[in-house]
């Protein structure tokens, strides 16, 4: 084989395979989302977060803004502190509402954040003071059944 | 003037674990001479030439070439000692995914910073003093058996080395490629002024061209001389395989207990024959 | 009866430490192709030319079997989740399944038997014809010269192989699921973009397929290189060239996957 035409091949080859990375990287893995060189963190306290775990998408009106970076267990509070990243184009009022939402009825579980009026910003380290504690299922239908039994009283 | 002697071999002894291959070889070759090593297969030629290139370490005694002790060297000195040797394996060993031009070219490349252009002109001139000029653009499949070696006759001599080692040159060649390469390796010791050791067993083509022989047999020296004193020795092992024949001191069965031993035979129940 | 339990125990015993020996050959030998592998790099023209066997002629059946594998994942997790309602996350399963295991693993595999064959049996035969040995006697080091432009052309196709298998999984997910079954586009490549996480599932994926790309090669160069010099070695070599690396990729696979999803969903 002629040493140019073996060069165009292997040319050819290393960036078909360096686009497969660029695609994976940009078009699946979303990295323009979510990059870690321009985030901030934000904590919030969940009485209760249901099947939430690490690395679940934070949404903004269904928007993927930033991700669950870590979940601990206060001993203080005697509740769940999440931590999130968010990306920093994306700012939130200091008095956004932060819950735990089902994507379906039997989706995994995300953040959602419903942005607040406050004219401060959050800034990286604060906490969500608004939060709202995931749906457990058998709670719902322990409170559906109840109500159904009162009714009929 | 540099020395005389090229190669000497003094009291070589080799063996693979306990099985002795050599025994107490000793042998002198000169520059300018075409050295023939024959015995019968299996005799330890090829270990020989194994030794000569260092490819193998003796369990004692030692091969001197051009003044060096070459199992004494270090990897270093061993590749540069190399440069100075080249080797022509049994089937040519070409390299089968380089052209022919690129197999006489190897060597230059790998050693030497020739520009390609020089590099071009001392192939054309190897290739063509084994006559394949017009075949440096084809493959080594396409080559013939005598071809193949040819090339590798010529890729031997890229670097002018001082000796060049024939590992069975004649084996399958058609009477025609055998007188090609027997006279081929006449010529280019002659003009390159190199030592050339033929390990054989093609007596009758490489007495032709020889200037000494040396005939190896159960790991020793056997016998040794010029053509003409092997062709009229009356030793019987010279005659035996100079002539061919099947019995004599080289014995047609490999030892063995005797027949009737390993067949279980009572002595007394053998019909006479 | 004795003697047969002696044997026994006296095969095993032979079997473990012929293993052990082989195992120290390889190690050692891996270390030697290490160390020469400076001429690989100072030329890189050897391993452009080793790039050209390993990579784009193994590119073929990487694009075809990624396009198979990614429309029968499709289909399959189509099937499967509508029964769920959830046929729109079809994207999602076709991608974490390439992405995380399948085209590391299968990518891996294949290149095992199109690559690493190729090289085990072109290193034998050049060993079995002599052509090693008379490198060597012109002193070039044949494991300089040919076995290591051969490793680290292995070790750089294999991650651009299994990248480019994912990809072409994801479109054959792509083409089966929306554009024959009818899935929301938007949502295909949505729900894959939420769920797929770039450090934990691609860069992970391609570092599995970074340790396979030098598992396969190295493999395949030291099975070529200690291949007893016949035809029945040579193909003997090629055979345990594929088995050998089909199993040390899903053992390989089983131990990196354990390291790098611990404690993570």
């Amino acid at each position: 084989m002629q040493r140019t035409a073996l060069d165009f091949w292997v040319g050819l080859f290393v960036l078909i395979g360096i686009t497969a990375l660029m695609i994976l990287s940009m078009k699946v893995g979303n990295l323009s989302v979510y990059n870690t060189s321009q985030n901030y963190v934000l904590t919030g306290h969940f009485e209760n977060i249901g099947g939430l775990k690490v690395r679940a998408p934070v949404k903004s009106a269904g928007v993927v803004v930033g991700r669950v970076t870590d979940i601990q267990f206060s001993t203080q509070t005697y509740d769940a502190v999440v931590t999130m990243s968010l990306d920093s184009r994306f700012p939130f009022p200091k008095d956004t509402f932060a819950s735990i939402l089902t994507a379906g009825l039997l989706g995994e579980q995300y953040i959602g954040l419903a942005a607040g009026g406050d004219e401060v910003m959050l800034k990286d380290g604060d906490k969500l003071m608004k939060t709202n504690s995931a749906m457990v299922l058998e709670e719902l239908i322990g409170r559906f059944l109840f109500d159904k039994a009162s009714e009929s009283d | 003037m540099p020395p005389k002697t090229l190669i000497e071999i003094n009291d070589l002894n080799f063996s693979y674990g306990t099985r002795a291959i050599l025994k107490g070889i000793n042998m002198s070759m000169s520059r300018g001479q075409v050295i023939a090593i024959m015995g019968g297969s299996g005799s330890g030629k090829t270990t020989l030439l194994r030794l000569i290139s260092g490819t193998l370490r003796p369990t004692s005694g030692h091969v001197r070439f051009a003044g060096e002790v070459v199992h004494e060297l270090d990897r270093d000195a061993l590749f540069s000692l190399r440069r100075k040797m080249g080797m022509l394996f049994q089937f040519g060993a070409l390299f089968t995914d380089l052209s022919v031009f690129d197999n006489v070219a190897f060597q230059m490349r790998e050693h030497t910073s020739l520009p390609e252009s020089m590099i071009r002109d001392l192939v054309l001139m190897k290739l063509h003093a084994v006559g394949l000029r017009g075949a440096q653009h084809l493959m080594p499949a396409e080559l013939s058996g005598g071809m193949a070696r040819r090339v590798a006759l010529a890729r031997s001599i890229a670097l002018d080395p001082m000796l060049i080692m024939y590992d069975e040159p004649f084996t399958g060649l058609d009477p025609i490629s055998l007188t090609v390469i027997g006279n081929l390796i006449r010529r280019l010791t002659d003009v390159l002024g190199m030592t050339s050791i033929v390990v054989t067993h093609d007596v009758q083509e490489s007495l032709k061209i020889v200037d000494y022989v040396y005939f190896i047999a159960d790991g020793v020296i056997a016998a040794e001389g010029t053509p003409q004193q092997v062709r009229d020795s009356i030793a019987p092992f010279v005659h035996q395989f100079v002539h061919g024949e099947e019995d004599g001191p080289v014995p047609f069965h490999y030892p063995a207990p005797t027949y009737q031993q390993d067949l279980d035979l009572d002595p007394k129940e053998m019909p006479v024959v | 009866m004795f003697n047969r339990i002696v044997s026994g125990i006296r095969s095993i015993g032979h079997r473990v430490i012929e293993s052990i020996w082989r195992l120290g050959l390889a190690s050692r030998f891996f270390m030697l192709v290490l160390l020469k592998s400076g001429t690989s790099f100072r030329r890189f023209g050897l391993v452009i030319r080793e790039l050209y066997y390993s990579g784009v002629l193994s590119l073929i059946i990487i694009v075809v079997s990624g396009l198979f594998v990614g429309m029968v994942l499709g289909l399959q997790g189509y099937e499967t989740l509508q029964k769920y309602g959830s046929e729109s996350a079809v994207g999602t399963l076709v991608a974490l399944s390439l992405v995380r295991e399948l085209g590391p693993v299968v990518a891996a595999l294949l290149f095992a038997s199109r690559a690493g064959s190729a090289i085990t049996a072109e290193i034998g035969l050049m060993k079995a014809t002599e052509q090693l040995e008379a490198m060597a006697l012109m002193a070039v080091d044949p494991i300089a010269r040919i076995v290591a432009p051969r490793f680290w052309a292995g070790v750089i196709s294999m991650p651009l192989l299994a990248a480019i298998f994912s990809v072409m999984g994801i479109y054959g997910g792509h083409l089966v699921t929306v554009i024959f079954i009818g899935v929301d586009e938007g949502s295909y490549w949505s729900q894959m973009q939420s769920a797929v996480d770039f450090r934990f599932d691609i860069l992970n994926g391609f570092i599995k397929s970074c340790f396979f790309g030098v598992a396969v090669t190295a493999i395949a160069v030291f099975e070529g290189y200690n291949a007893p010099p016949t035809a029945e070695g040579v193909s003997g070599a090629t055979t345990r060239t594929v088995v050998t690396s089909s199993l040390v990729i899903l053992g390989l696979d089983f131990v990196l996957t354990a390291f790098m999803f611990r404690g993570v969903s």
